[in-house]
């Protein structure tokens, strides 16, 4: 049987717009090589200077530890919870559950401003309660990403649930275990795939939250995405086009891996 | 055996604490934004009254509007256009295209706006090599207007636009298109008469979500538009940061929300959520 494949016309215009979605991505390589101080084109010889100044510059290296601490802080909360919701709407099947999650999605569908808006609300109203809670302090910020990272992480493990077959579930509560056992020996292990990713993608879209992070931080909690910023802002330092590149090259080489592994399941 | 005390005790205690969470890091403070819109700086109606009769929050608005109305159409038409090849490509072509797709897709939206910045900036990749070609003898400003926000938004959402499309393009019955070239149409005519008005729904899950994340974008704008061409996010925050003003900071959030949810009422009109993945 014949397939339908896109002509000339479409691979052309394919090709421009896969250009343009990397040019970008290309284009900081070679800034990142420039011997200048300023955001220029080399012009001849090439340095790997901004290279050396993350690593020899303290600030970078502090602020990807803070990155880390954080993401790993509410990827662990926001799966945490994303689990427990969803385990109580796949066993239970309470009423009003569309309800219920539409609520538990609300983060990932209002505009990202606006949650940033009602985060600085939230923390500047607790700032005065404790020292290590509240506006820019780590742990405020690690709750804050946590709201907005529980919804992806719902979505996630709600979707492995909606693959498992119920009849295991139904032969354990026959076979007369009780909810824990059912929910952390039956439902969990087979699950865990979905809540390992779940975790991860917490992780990662702590790791780069700039939108709201802008809003609830100052001085004290400079996230790397925050160091970024400023660098951005100011006076644009090429040290951000090496750590660019280096984003990129992990970006790539995740993607590569991943896509080996799920071509070496579905062909065994 | 739904629905016993056991049962509604077990799903409570489960589902209890995100939603208790939810309610009190979320649902709460933004019920204080809403206070703030209608008590800062005075109790009353006034900043709701400022946003509609203040020129400089008009004009933000409107150029708001108008950016996400041309960040959505460049957006949807490029996706189109490479979505067709993911989806009906060759093996090899597939695997390109999705590469292409879902690179920029994990790379934060600050790598991504800076890789703008390093193209289009007067130093830039793109002026510098214009220049030394001597096509050009000044720089052309490329960043740090309006221009510079509508390509870089266009960027960062091609991928997002994508997915619905493929949902739509890959439940399409591709015997329909050989049928139609069996019958002598052109690939063309096929194209415009048979493809797309059946990936309709497709195009426009596609549409409305570029749409509604173009109104609420605040890094992208800000680093490109350098501070010129701010829309209303950007606006947002400077009225909270800047110059203290959260009432209309507040007010503006209110309305941005109920214009958002508005938006997606009308689409979950049209388009089921499922098609959306």
């Amino acid at each position: 049987m014949p397939t339908y494949r896109p002509g000339p016309v479409s691979l052309i215009l394919a090709v421009l717009v896969a250009l343009f979605l990397l040019m970008p991505l290309l284009a900081v390589i070679p800034v990142s090589l420039t011997p200048s101080r300023m955001l220029t084109m080399p012009t001849g010889e090439l340095s790997l200077r901004h290279y050396r100044e993350l690593i020899e510059d303290p600030r970078w290296l502090e602020s990807i530890l803070l990155s880390i601490r954080i993401g790993v802080v509410s990827s662990a909360l926001s799966t945490v919870l994303a689990l427990t919701f969803s385990l109580g709407v796949w066993m239970f099947q309470p009423r009003f559950t569309a309800a219920l999650v539409g609520f538990v999605l609300l983060p990932m569908v209002v505009p990202p401003v606006v949650s940033a808006v009602t985060l600085y609300f939230l923390l500047t109203s607790v700032s005065g309660l404790t020292s290590f809670f509240g506006y820019d302090t780590w742990l405020g910020v690690a709750m804050a990403h946590s709201v907005m990272t529980v919804p992806f992480a719902t979505v996630l493990i709600l979707v492995s649930l909606s693959q498992l077959d119920r009849r295991i579930d139904l032969a354990a509560r026959g076979l007369g275990a009780s909810v824990w056992e059912r929910a952390t020996r039956v439902i969990m292990p087979n699950i865990k795939f979905g809540i390992v990713t779940a975790a991860l993608l917490s992780f990662v879209l702590s790791w780069e939250e700039i939108g709201v992070t802008l809003f609830i931080t100052s001085v004290n909690a400079i996230t790397l995405p925050r160091l970024m910023w400023m660098g951005l802002r100011d006076n644009i330092d090429p040290a951000i086009a090496a750590l660019s590149v280096i984003l990129i090259v992990i970006t790539v080489l995740v993607l590569a891996v991943r896509s080996v592994i799920t071509r070496q399941k579905a062909s065994p | 055996m739904r629905g016993t005390l056991s049962d509604r005790m077990g799903a409570a205690l489960l589902m209890a604490p995100l939603l208790l969470f939810l309610v009190l890091a979320y649902a709460w403070p933004f019920l204080g934004v809403v206070k703030w819109s209608f008590t800062l700086p005075t109790p009353g109606l006034g900043q709701y009254h400022a946003l509609l009769t203040d020129d400089l929050v008009q004009s933000v608005f409107i150029r708001t509007l108008r950016i996400a109305a041309i960040v959505t159409v460049v957006s949807v038409t490029a996706a189109y256009a490479i979505t067709v090849v993911w989806v009906r490509g060759s093996p090899v072509q597939r695997v390109l295209a999705e590469f292409c797709i879902l690179v920029p897709f994990w790379i934060s939206v600050l790598t991504r706006a800076f890789g703008w910045v390093a193209l289009l900036s007067n130093r830039g990749l793109i002026n510098t090599w214009l220049q030394s070609i001597g096509f050009i003898s000044e720089p052309l400003t490329l960043v740090r207007n309006e221009f510079g926000v509508i390509v870089g938004m266009s960027h960062f959402l091609i991928p997002f636009a994508v997915f619905p499309l493929a949902s739509a393009m890959r439940s399409l019955d591709e015997r329909v298109l050989l049928a139609a070239r069996g019958l002598g149409s052109s690939r063309m005519r096929t194209f415009w008469t048979v493809f797309v008005p059946m990936t309709r729904s497709g195009i426009i899950g596609s549409a409305m979500i570029t749409f509604v994340f173009s109104l609420g974008f605040f890094v992208t704008p800000a680093i490109l538009g350098g501070g010129r061409s701010v829309m209303i996010a950007e606006l947002i925050y400077l009225r909270i940061f800047q110059s203290p003003d959260w009432g209309l900071g507040a007010a503006i959030s209110v309305v941005l929300v109920v214009f958002v949810g508005a938006l997606m009422a009308l689409l979950f009109r049209y388009v089921k959520p499922k098609q959306l993945v």
